[in-house]
């Protein structure tokens, strides 16, 4: 069982003319890696019609619904995540519910308002209730704004986390650009226990595994891929000499499966 | 046999790698089952005279035969030629110059009189274009990386220059390689440790469009985990000949000269 917690799919309405084989290339390699559910998310249109990090509410609509379709189409394959933006909170909450009636089983949060936010509260409570983890896309140490998002980092995703204790949160791609040693440092020094790491992104240096299973332990860490799953594959191939067999198969799958609702994988 | 063209020993100034000795190198060789590593001084990237790390990656590779020792050459210091003679002397497969880390113009003339200078001794110039992600560099890590122009500028010195890129993602390989003649870009190899594989698939679009002679298996190890290098070959469809061509077959035909 090997649960991947960060993949993405395209639709027809993203700039990509290739969006369909790309969709097939994530599905294929994931065969290969021995992927058992790609929990994904779809940004929008991932900026077509609105900013990949700003999605409006039509967009996110749009791509949930692609994303559902997906799901419906792959239900052996695929799980979603639902995609909000909280600068439009009725929008969210009622995005939120009709995502998970449909069978989506976490929320994604991007890079649409700073994670410290009081504009994500009405989100992780929503979020609480219904018992879904919430994956927010991280900065590892933002020491400026970026073009094209409102990036959060792990100092400001802890805050969130520390005034929602009941929600568990994911701190996206630990290898997805930044200073993951920053990250790991709050994360390590902080009280914020529910909050997860996942191990996507490009980014695969020496150390840094070693690094997050010192600062969190293996019951916090989480396999993912994000846009590159070669790297995705390498982590795991690493792991496998860094930790014990049953330690490994908390990151592979069993961590995912205690965050996200009964149910929502073949092992429930 | 799998052959590395891209590692590293020693520290890294912008924070703690573990695994640069040369027994931790030989011992990720042995896990991920590298039977030749090309090996680059990774403090010498900074210093002032990076060819005064040679003698040490001399004596450090001179312990197992697997290691192959790439001195670093500085053109613009006096006496730079000298090297280029100890790098036969002690069977170096190819000697290094990293223009923006030394503060060099990539595509000066210090840099095209060395490039001539190992084309005319029948060694490859090896060249990185970064050595960590532009994303996550250290606030006082402002080398550039290496502009496309210079490689094109480069390999264009002379009819015996033979260059091996590392670090290159795809859209800078393909800027080279189709803003090259063909035979130009035949004297280019392009290690595949920043190329993404699936699902964006770049490493396979590559391979289908400047070739799979041109792509050597390089790791960027211990910055960067060895398996990433691995991961991407396993998730392709490729033939025993051209994975073999990959992994050593192209290393050892940038040497035949």
């Amino acid at each position: 069982m090997l649960i991947d917690v960060h993949a993405h799919f395209y639709h027809d309405r993203t700039p990509r003319a290739d969006w369909r084989e790309r969709n097939a290339s994530r599905l294929r390699a994931g065969e290969r890696i021995g992927v058992t559910i790609h929990v994904a998310s779809v940004l929008g249109t991932w900026g077509r019609t609105s900013p990949v990090y700003f999605p409006s509410p039509p967009d996110l609509q749009y791509g949930n619904d692609a994303l559902l379709a997906l799901q419906r189409a792959h239900p052996d394959r695929i799980r979603g995540y639902v995609t909000v933006n909280p600068n439009y909170t009725a929008h969210a909450l009622g995005e939120i519910d009709r995502c998970r009636a449909a069978g989506m089983i976490g929320i994604k949060l991007a890079a649409s308002r700073r994670a410290n936010d009081p504009l994500l509260d009405p989100i992780c409570e929503l979020a609480r209730e219904r018992g879904l983890p919430v994956l927010h896309h991280v900065w590892q140490h933002r020491r400026r704004d970026w073009p094209g998002q409102e990036a959060s980092d792990a100092l400001e995703l802890c805050a969130l986390a520390e005034r929602h204790p009941d929600v568990r949160f994911i701190l996206a791609h630990i290898g997805g650009g930044g200073d993951w040693q920053h990250s790991l440092a709050a994360l390590r020094e902080g009280t914020t226990a529910n909050v997860l790491l996942d191990l996507s992104g490009s980014g695969a240096d020496g150390g840094m595994l070693e690094s997050c299973v010192e600062a969190v332990g293996v019951e916090r860490l989480l396999w993912g891929s994000d846009l590159t799953m070669d790297t995705g594959w390498a982590k795991l191939r690493y792991l496998t000499h860094l930790l014990s067999g049953p330690e490994l198969e908390q990151v592979r799958w069993k961590n995912a499966a205690r965050i996200f609702p009964r149910g929502g994988f073949p092992s429930d | 046999m799998r052959v590395d063209v891209n590692t590293l020993l020693g520290a890294y100034p912008w924070r703690r790698v573990p695994g640069t000795s040369p027994e931790a190198l030989c011992a990720a060789m042995d896990r991920t089952g590298i039977d030749e590593a090309w090996v680059s001084h990774l403090p010498s990237f900074f210093w002032r005279a990076p060819g005064e790390g040679n003698a040490w990656l001399y004596e450090a590779t001179g312990r197992d035969r697997r290691l192959k020792p790439i001195p670093a050459v500085h053109p613009g210091r006096k006496g730079w030629e000298l090297t280029i003679g100890e790098a036969a002397d002690h069977g170096a497969p190819a000697i290094r110059c990293d223009p923006t880390y030394y503060g060099l113009d990539p595509a000066g003339a210090e840099m095209r009189v060395l490039a001539a200078a190992c084309g005319a001794a029948r060694l490859p110039l090896v060249l990185a274009v970064r050595l960590e992600d532009g994303r996550q560099r250290h606030p006082n890590d402002t080398a550039p990386e290496l502009p496309a122009a210079a490689l094109r500028a480069l390999i264009r010195t002379d009819d015996d220059v033979r260059i091996i890129v590392t670090h290159a993602d795809r859209g800078l390989i393909e800027e080279v390689h189709f803003g090259s003649t063909p035979e130009e870009a035949a004297r280019l190899w392009w290690d595949i440790s920043w190329i993404w594989g699936p699902p964006e698939d770049q490493l396979e679009t590559l391979l289908a469009t400047v070739g799979v002679e041109r792509l050597v298996f390089g790791t960027g190890q211990p910055l960067r985990i060895p398996e990433i290098s691995l991961a991407k070959l396993d998730l392709l469809d490729l033939t025993p000949e051209q994975r073999a061509a990959i992994e050593v077959g192209n290393a050892r035909a940038a040497l035949a000269f």
